[in-house]
């Protein structure tokens, strides 16, 4: 017990000791803490974006229309009656009908076509419903895209999903790009706190030396070195996670105000609980490690003449 | 305490350092090392702290055959013995009681025990009161004192010194020495280089002097008076 208290004790210590000597060379480690927070936290800030934008995905998904063009012949008292059908089941939430119309009305308006299709001698638009499946299971809505198509006067069901799934697709791979950011950042973490400690060891050559000569082991030589590059780590983490904290606030107000005007209450997520332990945590980890390399190879090197 | 074997020591280069050095030195004896410079001084010195390693022959110290010593283990060896340098090797960026307390933070000695030791050791060299200054405001001498406050907190029953007495004006050398003496008195076995003949003529120890490589053992100055 007593040997557990000091040797924890003495660690205590060097750790302080460590702590210290990055407040010593505030300017020196304020560079490398930088450098280290944006390496951390441009692949976490973009990762926060990414989850984001599934978390929009998400919630759109689970509001994905129909669109069933209706056969032409059909005329529009039983558009209005097949809507009121349709609506009337139990899987579907509401039916929109688009009247023919008013869908060339629109297009006339809106496509810039209008001078084209007056060349037209009919309407060539068929009526269309517009229909929002009651949320449910992935099943039901595959199952009422059936029992629409099935109908006699449906012409053609489009599932609104394509684009979904285009923009799901784009997330998958902007996640793994993503992943590809971490792992290359990282490294550059672990090479920038390798390189930090490798200055740090020549700047005290000296000491190291002297503290061979009465002693030292490699172990105790190397601690502070550990300890130092895991102050830098943990640093850089704390700024990372500060800076996406920061960054999200700032778009966190035009966002709101861009999902209002969809007519959606949705929030940015930010970093959770988990999320800024695991980027302190590894930001401290990659700081260790780079040390931990730095002082395997150049450490031993120095040895008293 | 040391005892070399037909040692010697050829360094990569190709200068051969040290050809056949044989001697012991009886554990509570104080010799000086002497000889010209480049006799090899200092690369005996260093075969004692495995500094360096002999290329032939045996180097015992504390009965403990230094060959059998692997790389991993010689900060334990190193421990138990002090070790004073021309340069003194103060650390300027620690107080005076931090250099002292060097060797048994390495150690790792209780703190209330270092304390004791380190303030100790500075009482041994008259030097207590500077224990909060930094070693560059102290002068050479005491500097130097330091430096052997520092190889002795840690008791060691061997102390070698490297031309403690180097950069230092006559007067200062003899103090340093009768510092010296004072351990010797309480036991301590101590192997000093110097090439200050005068200096030791006035002190009454065996001499041990390194000629072309090898030693010329002379057990006392003044039997042939």
């Amino acid at each position: 017990m007593n040997l557990i208290t000091r040797y924890l004790s003495l660690h205590a210590q060097e750790f302080a000791g460590a702590f210290g000597r990055v407040l010593h060379q505030p300017f020196a480690s304020l560079m490398t803490i930088a450098v280290i927070a944006i390496a951390l936290a441009l692949p976490s800030g973009f990762r926060v974006m990414v989850n984001n934008a599934r978390v929009l995905s998400g919630s759109w998904e689970a509001a994905v229309d129909f669109t069933v063009y209706l056969e032409m012949s059909v005329d529009d008292e039983s558009a209005r009656t097949l809507a009121r059908d349709i609506e009337a089941r139990d899987d579907v939430s509401r039916v929109a009908l688009v009247n023919r119309t008013d869908a060339l009305a629109d297009f006339r308006a809106y496509s810039g076509f209008g001078e084209a299709l007056d060349v037209l001698e009919e309407n060539p638009l068929p009526h269309a419903l517009v229909v929002r499946p009651d949320g449910g299971a992935q099943g039901n809505v595959a199952a009422l895209a059936r029992a629409l198509d099935a109908m006699d006067e449906t012409a053609l069901v489009q599932l609104d999903t394509e684009w979904v799934e285009r923009l799901r697709s784009i997330l998958e791979l902007a996640r793994r790009l993503a992943d590809i950011a971490t792992v290359l950042l990282s490294l550059a973490v672990i090479v920038v706190i390798g390189n930090t400690i490798r200055l740090e060891i020549n700047n005290r050559r000296n000491e190291i030396e002297v503290i061979k000569l009465v002693g030292g082991s490699n172990g105790y030589v190397r601690r502070p070195f550990l300890y130092l590059g895991f102050c830098h780590g943990l640093a850089g983490g704390i700024v990372a996670a500060i800076t996406i904290g920061v960054g999200l606030s700032l778009i966190s107000s035009p966002a709101r105000s861009l999902a209002q005007l969809y007519d959606s209450g949705y929030r940015l997520v930010g970093l959770s609980v988990e999320q800024t332990a695991l980027l302190l945590g590894s930001g401290a980890i990659l700081g260790w490690a780079g040390a931990a390399i730095a002082t395997a190879r150049h450490l031993h090197r120095i040895e008293p003449t | 305490m040391i005892r070399f074997e037909n040692v010697r020591k050829r360094y990569p280069a190709g200068k051969e350092a040290l050809s056949g050095v044989s001697f012991s030195l009886e554990k509570g004896e104080m010799a000086f090392l002497t000889g010209p410079s480049g006799a090899g001084k200092s690369t005996l010195l260093k075969l004692v702290a495995l500094i360096e390693r002999p290329t032939r022959g045996t180097v015992l110290v504390g009965n403990q055959n230094t060959s059998r010593i692997p790389r991993r283990r010689i900060p334990h060896f190193r421990r138990r013995i002090g070790i004073v340098f021309q340069d003194h090797k103060l650390l300027d960026d620690r107080t005076v009681f931090d250099n002292v307390a060097l060797p048994l933070l390495i150690a790792s000695l209780r703190h209330r025990e270092l304390e004791r030791r380190v303030r100790a050791a500075l009482d041994q060299v008259g030097l207590l009161e500077y224990e909060k200054s930094s070693p560059l405001s102290l002068s050479s001498g005491e500097q130097q004192r330091i430096g052997i406050a520092r190889a002795v907190a840690s008791r060691p029953e061997l102390v070698i010194a490297d031309e403690p007495t180097g950069n230092l004006d006559p007067e200062l050398s003899l103090d340093i020495m009768q510092l010296f003496e004072r351990f010797n008195e309480v036991g301590v076995t101590l192997l000093i280089a110097t090439h200050d003949l005068e200096l030791i003529d006035k002190l009454d120890h065996r001499r041990l002097r390194l000629d072309q490589g090898k030693v010329v053992d002379k057990p006392q100055p003044n039997t042939d008076c």
